[in-house]
């Protein structure tokens, strides 16, 4: 089997379609390890550059300014074998009223002992528009390192959708750290979903800065955790302009002898600004429990259900 | 089809439910009517299985067989459920899956549907509403209500199915609940408000953990306005006629 198609099928493992990465229609990019195994650009997307390095790869992409990008920039990133490193270093510049949302899947499907960074510097331009949905497999044996950091920047009327998924097989260790600072009128949303088993690490740290007038955010974290798995989701916003809004929210279930800890942390810094947060940690709800088993659900299959949902 | 024998319950040293006697036959509207405080609730619990509310004593007899140690899932895989007074929400799920839960053939969109329009919900707005905050109490009430009828259960317990509705709404609840018998379910229901136990076919009378008496619903909705609201007594209808 070649890489290309190796590679297609942890995709899929991780929940793609690989058809996608084929249509003609749709931007992509596959990369195992350090190799780029398929690129394919569209219109709209001006600069979609890439580069191998020792360790990983290097990827630039500039849209056009004014195009909105229907179809989405679908990202397949793995590695195949059990042991190995990638670095990824992505800079992203969505031009003044632009549009693109990027789909991707980060699959180590047999891992044992891996590393994946990825760094990415982002910049979204006024009223552009940038969804960056990132959904992760790493196999079922936890032997995955994975630390993402993005430092992001929205200007005036811009905005940021993303969310982080990894709820299916184990976690291992992971170490998000996403920071995103909002200028006048733009708005960012964060939101993280992470299921975590045996003795998986988690920690989540997610920050906005809302630097310009009516400026908006919402950081919003679901963890569940199991076994000894355990999770810390720290979620800050900083409310500085006048009329900026900012909300944190994070649930996180604990089963078994799992531990969690949540840091909600938000600062206004100006008195016009409002920035509230939630955070609830514990068990799941025994009524919600109950009413699922009064259907004729067992006790395990009822808590499946709550924590996927919270998840999904 | 539900026969409960001498069924007490403690909670924290508390007596809840004092040898409770009751008999729910099949295909019949039975109502537990009693005012807030008399224990209905904890009797649903209790015949539903609920942690926390193991009888001390008693028996509960489910289609002939002893359920009093089955577990919630037990009981309801032998055709009884509750729809609980508080209904829970349920973040990421959205109606269409909440009441597939507790079918046999969960693709079956027909059965949905109907199991919503029967509540007044319009399945084409509410199928993908996801069961959480969103929506109002009156709503998450009816979806309640909605994911019993799906299941089709041969014994529903609805505790106080019509709080959270509002009143022009009364019809309707007490409309579903016969076309719910309709369809086969027996239906024990629970309420403190007379006008739901209208449509019964008998009522039990429920007064400080016990069930004072059982008869035809006029009969027992004259008896409880007269000397349950208000109760100044906590006194047995032989007590009362002396």
């Amino acid at each position: 089997m070649s890489d290309y198609e190796a590679m297609t099928r942890a995709y899929r493992r991780a929940g793609g379609d690989p058809q996608v990465l084929r249509s003609p229609e749709c931007a992509s990019l596959i990369v195992n390890k350090n190799r780029i195994l398929g690129k394919r650009k569209v219109e709209g997307i001006r600069i979609f550059q890439t580069e191998e390095l020792p360790k990983g790869v290097k990827i630039t992409l500039v849209t056009q300014k004014g195009y909105r990008i229907e179809k989405p920039v679908y990202l397949c990133f793995g590695i195949l074998p059990e042991r190995g490193l990638q670095e990824i270093y992505t800079d992203v510049r969505i031009a003044d009223g632009s549009s693109i949302t990027l789909i991707a899947h980060c699959t180590f499907p047999n891992a044992v002992k891996i590393k994946h960074i990825m760094s990415a510097c982002v910049r979204i331009g006024k009223k552009a528009f940038l969804g960056y949905h990132e959904t992760h497999y790493h196999g079922e044996r936890g032997g995955a390192e994975v630390i993402p950091k993005g430092k992001i920047y929205i200007d005036k009327g811009g905005r940021l959708d993303t969310s982080f998924t990894l709820i299916t097989g184990r976690v291992g260790k992971l170490r998000i750290d996403y920071e995103a600072k909002a200028i006048e009128r733009a708005v960012a949303e964060l939101v993280a979903r992470v299921y975590g088993k045996g003795d998986d690490d988690i920690w989540i740290k997610e920050k906005a800065i809302l630097d310009g007038p009516y400026a908006k955010s919402l950081i919003k974290t679901r963890v569940a955790v199991k076994d000894r798995a355990k999770t810390e989701a720290i979620g800050i916003t900083e409310g500085n302009a006048p009329f900026s809004r900012g909300h944190v929210d994070c649930i996180e279930i604990v089963q078994g002898r799992a531990k969690a800890k949540a840091l909600p942390l938000v600062e206004a810094k100006d008195d016009r600004a409002r920035v509230t947060h939630e955070a609830a940690i514990g068990s799941i709800d025994k009524i919600q429990l109950e009413t699922i088993m009064a259907r004729g659900l067992s006790k395990e299959e009822a808590i499946d259900v709550v924590v996927k949902g919270m998840l999904k | 089809m539900l026969e409960v024998k001498d069924l007490r319950l403690t909670l924290n040293g508390n007596p809840i439910l004092r040898e409770i006697n009751l008999e729910v036959r099949k295909g019949e509207i039975h109502t537990i009517l009693g005012v807030n405080g008399a224990g209905k609730s904890s009797l649903a619990y209790c015949l539903m299985g609920s942690e926390g509310y193991r009888p001390q004593k008693g028996e509960i007899r489910f289609l002939g067989k002893d359920i009093t140690g089955l577990s919630i899932s037990e009981r309801a895989r032998m055709g009884l459920t509750l729809a609980w007074q508080e209904s829970a929400r349920f973040e990421g799920l959205s109606a269409r899956e909440y009441l597939s839960l507790g079918m046999e053939n969960r693709k079956d969109e027909e059965r949905i549907n109907h199991a919503l329009e029967l509540v007044a919900l319009n399945p084409k707005e509410f199928l993908v509403r996801a069961v959480d905050k969103t929506l109002s109490g009156g709503e998450r009430k009816r979806i309640e209500l909605a994911s019993v009828i799906a299941m089709g259960p041969k014994l529903a317990i609805l505790d106080e199915p019509d709080s959270g509705i509002d009143m022009l709404s009364l019809d309707d609840i007490l409309n579903v609940i016969k076309s719910m018998r309709k369809e086969g379910s027996t239906i024990l229901l629970i309420t403190h408000r007379e006008e739901m136990a209208s449509i019964s076919d008998r009522v039990s009378l429920m007064c400080d953990g016990l069930i004072l008496k059982t008869g035809k619903p006029k009969e027992e909705i004259d008896y409880f306005k007269l000397h349950c609201k208000p109760c100044p007594t906590h006194k047995f209808p032989s007590e009362l006629e002396e």
